[in-house]
């Protein structure tokens, strides 16, 4: 992790070097650049395009590579010690696990972002799916949507209010969602005590279809296709519209052979995701196909997120925030505006992970490991390359080190090994991700001096 | 009072120095600081500073450690008030209040820690407070082209992408960047604080001509500098502080090395090179004994 946010200096130092005065300065400074930058923007043909991202790949910048590797050889281990791995029924179970731990990564990418951390969010969740789903489960319940809203409303504000007492009062952002989280799992524990009946033993049964069907119902066959289809011509159409617009400007865009490939691996990893979740995974007497709901969920709310970070100029200044707070302050950027709204969007991502958990459980119970899924929400979002300290990482890294810790959820659980495995694997694998950046790196930096 | 009758001088008196760079006479400066001091509780930091910084041209500010360098430059680039004096923008009197003040009217200081964000690219930082949008999304394209026209205007060409992020730049590239954004938010007067002092020959030289690049295309250059080699090869006119007074200003034609180091280190400059230096010496004399 030292490197990853350090990356800057050893090559700010190797490029001054390189220029004072070496004659094959321009090779070297080449290499730099190519390192630094994604090879979008530097290449015009194929053959440039994979010379830059081979370099950058030999130099450790390989961005989502890593953590994609690292899930086929988790995936292919899990496989090999157990045939079910890769199963429709546990690729659909897969799914539903997955979700709520790709979205309790996402939650803690805005405030990594800005080098702070959220470590209530757990249970920040635990509260937001309690007060939905017991508003849904009282005598005369609420609207679904209201009850949803309601909840993610609730943990909005919660983290809102830390990010406003990180941000104004500058405590640093570790002591008080600490407080925030030892505070919270009692205001968990009261939450029980107070809904009486509803809440007896700790435990909320949700009865709400449209909660219970967002992990446990599935898009029809026909459905996951025309969702497949729908989704792979948006991407094309921005993706070569972009690159479109880029060149009328005479701006370097990637050659048109790298963006279908993209399409094509995309799409390829869609129609392999439909075909396995198509399949037939009930029972001799009943039929279980199609894809589950929280997939589409997910991927809309990375779809959000991501232009959010990328297109907004909210997102625009938690990058800046976090790489330099006060080139950020003298470009007259409100810092504290800033962070209250990464905090409360790390709040808002914590109420939909709390729903999707409700929903995989079918209850929700004060019995939430909310300090343990804090962990998860760090380590996945670490796994998915976001620093630890601020201005780098991207929601896409998040959703795959989210899913690499999913998926050790689900095959420990597979191969019945139990909490002792899943938790020595994920810290396993957490280490193994930041060795493999700072190794990487230590390689760059000493190829280049 | 001394008459300075050089070929491209026309001073007559202290108080109403005019840039005497050729072709610059009449015109108003840009910025003109009349009587301007700085006290600090009992300590007085800086005395009576009477300053012309005309467009067009670099303004090298030279001084020793303590000299009051650093006081006079926060002082204009809105860091704290002047205690005393007066600032006159465009033949206008002004009061900067704060930083955002003096960039409100086109002063942009470049200090050297040079605030970049190193996870950002070039064109990231440059618009940074400033991005430009279209449908409510950042415009990467067209900020993408102002970016480069900027970098473009300003000669610097060694830069082979405007999408690499600073944190991959050399020194002298860093600079660029970050005198590149103070001229894209419309400075006129562009401080800049020892801007080649960590930096290597080839570096510094790419500075310096950004800096001349800077002058011709008609901003203000106020260049505080420890190295004197960069302040003669750019400077169009060198103003000398001395333990918070300006003991000499002038055309650089009118320095030398020498003089100037007299100036730094002791306030005054007998040294008799030639007909240049004498005079150097000579306005710096009348500098300090002016009344402010």
């Amino acid at each position: 992790m030292a490197g990853t946010e350090r990356g800057g200096a050893p090559e700010d130092q190797a490029g001054s070097v390189a220029v004072a005065g070496e004659p094959e300065a321009g090779e070297q400074e080449a290499a730099q650049i190519a390192l630094a930058s994604a090879p979008d923007v530097l290449a015009g043909s194929l053959g440039e395009y994979t010379r830059v991202w081979l370099r950058r790949v030999r130099n450790g910048e390989s961005g989502a590579l890593p953590v994609i590797i690292g899930l086929l050889i988790i995936g292919a281990y899990f496989q090999a010690r157990s045939s079910a791995f890769l199963s429709a029924g546990n690729i659909a179970n897969l799914m539903g696990q997955a979700g709520w731990i790709i979205t309790i990564a996402m939650a803690q990418v805005f405030v990594l972002l800005l080098g702070e951390i959220d470590l209530s969010v757990g249970f920040n969740s635990g509260v937001g799916a309690t007060i939905t789903i017991w508003m849904v489960s009282v005598a005369h319940p609420f609207p679904t949507w209201l009850a949803i809203l309601a909840g993610i409303a609730v943990c909005t504000v919660i983290a809102g209010i830390e990010g406003a007492i990180v941000a104004f009062l500058k405590v640093p952002s570790f002591v008080v969602t600490l407080a925030g989280l030892l505070t919270l799992s009692g205001v968990l524990l009261w939450l029980y005590e107070q809904t009486g009946s509803v809440g007896l033993g700790g435990v909320i049964q949700n009865h709400n279809g449209f909660i219970n069907g967002i992990v446990s119902d599935n898009l029809s066959t026909n459905l996951s296709w025309i969702v497949l289809i729908v989704v792979v011509v948006l991407a094309a159409v921005f993706m070569i519209g972009r690159d479109r617009r880029r060149r009328a400007n005479n701006l370097v865009a990637p050659p048109l052979s790298v963006t279908i490939l993209k399409l094509a691996v995309m799409a390829a990893i869609g129609v392999a995701l439909v075909l396995v979740l198509n399949a037939n995974r009930g029972t001799l007497f009943t039929q279980l196909r199609g894809v589950p709901w929280v997939v589409p969920v997910v991927l809309v709310l990375l779809v959000l997120t991501t232009v959010l970070l990328g297109r907004t100029k909210f997102g625009r200044y938690v990058y800046a925030i976090g790489g330099n707070a006060e080139a950020a302050r003298r470009a007259g950027i409100n810092l504290n505006r800033i962070r209250v709204m990464a905090f409360a969007l790390c709040g808002l991502m914590a109420g939909v992970t709390g729903i999707l958990y409700a929903s995989l459980l079918g209850s929700i119970s004060n019995n939430i490991q909310g300090g343990q899924y804090v962990l998860y929400s760090v380590a996945g979002a670490v796994i998915g390359g976001v620093s630890l300290f601020g201005g780098r990482g991207r929601m896409l890294g998040a959703v795959l080190g989210g899913f690499v810790v999913a998926v050790i959820y689900n095959g420990v659980i597979l191969l019945g090994l139990g909490a002792a495995g899943q938790y020595i694997w994920t810290g396993g694998v957490l280490l193994a991700a930041v060795l493999l950046d700072a190794v990487a790196r230590r390689g760059s930096s000493g190829a280049t001096n | 009072m001394v008459t300075d009758n050089s070929a491209d001088g026309t001073r007559t008196a202290p108080a109403d120095r005019v840039p005497s760079g050729a072709g610059e006479a009449s015109e108003v400066p840009l910025l003109r600081l009349r009587g301007v001091g700085k006290s600090f509780g009992p300590v007085q930091a800086l005395t009576g500073i009477d300053l012309d910084i005309p467009a067009g041209q670099v303004t090298a500010l030279v001084g020793d450690n303590g000299a009051g360098k650093s006081t006079l430059i926060k002082t204009i680039a809105g860091i704290w008030p002047p205690s005393s004096g007066e600032l006159i923008w465009n033949g206008e009197r002004i009061h900067i209040h704060s930083p955002r003040d003096a960039t409100n009217l086109g002063i942009a200081a470049v200090y050297q820690d040079l605030a970049l964000a190193d996870n950002l690219d070039i064109v990231q930082n440059m618009l940074l407070g400033h991005e430009l949008q279209r449908f409510g999304l950042l415009d990467e394209v067209k900020m993408e082209l102002t970016a480069k026209q900027t970098l473009q205007d300003l000669r610097v060409t060694t830069v082979r992408s405007v999408r690499q992020p600073v944190g991959s730049l050399s020194g002298g590239q860093r600079q660029a960047v970050a005198v590149a954004k103070a001229v894209m938010q419309d400075a006129k007067l562009v401080i800049m604080d020892e801007p080649t002092a960590a930096l290597g020959v080839s570096q510094t030289e790419l500075v310096l001509s950004l800096i001349a690049q800077l002058a011709s295309t008609g901003h203000a250059v106020l260049l505080i500098s420890h190295n004197l080699n960069d302040v003669f090869q750019v400077a169009d006119r060198i103003a000398v502080l001395y333990l918070g007074r300006l003991v000499a200003v002038g055309p650089a034609a009118e320095f030398d090395r020498q003089s100037a180091v007299d100036l730094m280190t002791t306030g005054t400059s007998t040294r008799l090179h030639d007909g240049n230096g004498s005079e150097a010496a000579a306005s710096g004399n009348v500098s300090s004994g002016s009344e402010g």
